[in-house]
């Protein structure tokens, strides 16, 4: 035992530093500065994981700051904030109330940095243009109120359109999921009877339906059954060339799902905000004629008071040049770019964080 | 794993190398004792840090998590018995299938097969244990799961009328708990077949060459004098290739649908314990909700060791008939 109590910590350094020395290795080539250490860490949502770790590559190259990001879901992203454990977190869906009182580092601010969009997708192979689809609808579907596919409900919204009398398979994610989230939140806005049932969350007590794992599940199933009905981001559904269903927005437009009318959800809602919002806002069926519906941001959480004067300057640093220059590489990894205007209050509220060491 | 030639003790016996030195034995001792005792050490550490960790869930609900049914977080009831029925049924589906299977490939790769089969069919099975569970889970949704909804589910319901009993109703949608049965099977036939095939070898030539005397066909000696020499060790491998199936996260996340309802046909999709801690324990929001995970996998733990007691009884009990 005691040989295995010197041995076990050996390895795991040697593990650790090998670890270390690998992901640090292409940094450092192009970093000029401090030798092989992680200058800011942080942990949480994976959806947000393709343009975070773009963000942090370029800002090491430009800046020599090295950001070490985690995709380890939006929960855990919180949990390690709560800890501090990493320097921010970051998350698909706001904290609750109840999990900003547990955070020990004090206060917390969301920033919102990119959006997403939820896309309705579908097989059904006679039907060649994009299916019209309600919020309300698309409840009773995953509901299990609506059956089949040439229900009135479904093609009265169709005209023109011959609908198969296939029946409704409904696909769900089986894993916790911030797409989950979104996709649910905006049920439960547009249908009491979603909200009462089901409700909200990043996982779910279905009523009906398959479960898949991950994007790729849910859309695997959808593609391979005929009759499917699914949920994925916007960007695996862009990327994968899946049908998209047009969601009928809160001002009674038809609109498909695209970065554009992501971005319009945002720029919808960017008015009614009070002066002194905390961003822990849903823009799910928002205003505005061009905006997609089922629409989110996914914020980055960084505690207003940073312990280490040094550290929190660098993490401020990141996020402003972030906003301001990363903006421009959400587009093509398609992610939704903040509206304009909102990228400059939200650095307003960057500016108020204390960067004194003051607790 | 590599084959042994039935008469390997006759052909090769080693000779043992004599040190004089007796100080390199007792750095050997000491080491192989540590690497011995790593492993309880490392098997009790896990079960208390599990246990610890599912101890909130239990104190607050109670065995309502093994005997309830509605699984729903934001109401904060957490009833996995759908997912303990699912890796109970899933694995015993597996094994029906597999059993059979994995001891006909191995009677016939150590009683029929030429030599220059031997080698190629017994690295092939053993290869299926080498590939990663993803793999077998996108090669179930892209292969299996068309086959079975197209084919095998209607064969199997509508031409056999299987449908008439509550295991073959209802519709088909392809994942279910009969595609992750399959999936399972094909992940443990390798550990059965190799365990079987490795003792069916060891069986002495005289026990087969008694037989034959005796005027025994080729099927009444393996029947009557292989394979009762070597029960033991292919109800050891079962065991072997159920234990792979219980724990088995991935693939059956993949393809059994994900649905925590507890159905009598095997077309309808269902959930196993280690699919639900795969699939909410990242996402995992509330403390009562990841206790109540680390309570399914305490849960899966002691099935898991019951499992393997059992196993060792069959084991003992099937020794202890023989020598009597």
């Amino acid at each position: 035992m005691k040989v295995l109590k010197l041995v076990v910590p050996v390895l795991l350094a040697v593990a650790c530093a090998k670890e270390g020395a690998n992901s640090s290795a292409t940094a450092s080539s192009t970093a000029a500065s401090s030798g092989g250490s992680v200058d800011l860490t942080g942990a949480g949502s994976s959806f947000a994981y393709p343009i975070y770790s773009k963000w942090a590559a370029l800002y090491a190259a430009k800046t020599g700051v090295k950001v070490n990001y985690q995709s380890i879901g939006s929960s855990g992203g919180i949990r390690q904030l709560s800890d501090e454990i990493v320097d921010f977190g970051a998350s698909d869906g706001p904290m609750t109330d109840q999990q900003l009182a547990q955070a020990k580092g004090g206060p917390i601010l969301h920033i919102p940095t990119v959006l997403g969009g939820v896309s309705v997708t579908y097989n059904l192979p006679t039907v060649q243009q994009p299916l019209k689809i309600t919020g309300d609808v698309l409840a009773q579907l995953y509901m299990g109120k609506i059956t089949k596919w040439n229900d009135s409900r479904i093609a009265s919204l169709n005209p023109g359109v011959t609908l198969p009398s296939l029946d409704v398979i409904v696909v769900h994610r089986s894993d916790g999921s911030g797409t989950t989230y979104i996709f649910s939140d905006y049920l439960a806005t547009v249908s009491r009877a979603w909200a009462s049932a089901v409700g909200r969350g990043q996982s779910l007590n279905w009523p009906v339906g398959l479960g898949g794992k991950g994007s790729e599940g849910v859309a695997g199933q959808v593609k391979q059954t005929p009759g499917a009905v699914g949920y994925v981001e916007l960007s695996y559904a862009k990327q994968n060339n899946l049908p998209s269903a047009l969601i009928r927005n809160a001002a009674g437009a038809w609109v498909a799902p695209t970065l554009e009318s992501v971005t319009a959800a945002a720029a919808g809602v960017v008015p009614t905000l009070p002066a002194n919002t905390d961003y822990r806002i849903s823009i799910v069926n928002g205003p505005g004629k061009g905006t997609y519906p089922i629409s989110s941001f996914t914020w980055i959480l960084v505690y207003q008071h940073q312990k280490d004067p040094v550290k929190g300057k660098k993490l401020v640093d990141f996020l402003n040049w972030a906003l301001t220059d990363g903006e421009a590489e959400a587009a093509p990894l398609d992610y939704a770019p903040l509206p304009a205007s909102m990228a400059t209050t939200v650095k307003a509220k960057l500016a108020t964080i204390d960067l004194t060491g003051a607790k | 794993m590599t084959s042994l030639p039935v008469d390997w003790l006759e052909n090769d016996r080693r000779k043992l190398r004599v040190d004089a030195s007796a100080y390199g034995d007792k750095i050997y001792e000491a080491l192989t004792a540590a690497c011995a005792l790593a492993i309880p050490a490392l098997v009790i550490a896990i079960a208390v840090a599990i246990f610890a960790a599912a101890w909130p869930a239990f104190a607050k609900l109670g065995f309502s998590i093994v005997t309830t049914s509605d699984w729903d977080v934001r109401a904060g009831h957490f009833g996995a018995a759908p997912a303990i029925f699912g890796t109970l049924v899933s694995s015993t589906v597996a094994l029906i299938i597999a059993t059979p299977l994995a001891i006909g490939v191995a009677i016939f790769l150590s009683e029929f097969a030429p030599l220059w089969l031997r080698q190629p069919i017994g690295f092939l099975v053993d290869l299926l244990a080498a590939i990663p569970s993803v793999v077998y889970g996108l090669w179930g949704i892209f292969v299996l799961i068309p086959l079975l909804r197209e084919h095998v589910m209607p064969f199997l319901r509508d031409t056999l009328h299987l449908g008439a009993t509550p295991f073959f109703s209802g519709p088909a949608y392809g994942p279910s708990m009969l595609a992750a049965g399959v999936i399972l099977a094909i992940m443990a036939l390798p550990y059965i077949s190799s365990v079987s095939r490795e003792v069916l070898m060891a069986v002495p030539r005289s026990q087969r060459e008694a037989a034959l005397a005796l005027g025994a066909t080729r099927w009444e000696m393996i029947r009557d004098a292989v394979i009762p020499y070597a029960r033991s060790g292919i109800i050891g491998g079962i065991m072997l290739g159920l234990g792979r199936a219980l724990g088995e996260t991935m693939a059956v996340t993949m393809v059994i649908g994900n649905r925590p309802e507890i159905s009598a046909s095997l077309l309808a999709p269902g959930y196993t314990m280690a699919s639900l801690i795969a699939n909410e324990f990242s996402e995992a929001t509330s403390d009562l909700h990841l206790s109540a995970l680390m309570a399914v996998g305490a849960v899966l733990f002691i099935i898991t060791l019951i499992v393997n007691a059992v196993a060792r009884w069959l084991v003992w009990s099937v020794g202890r008939r023989r020598t009597q």
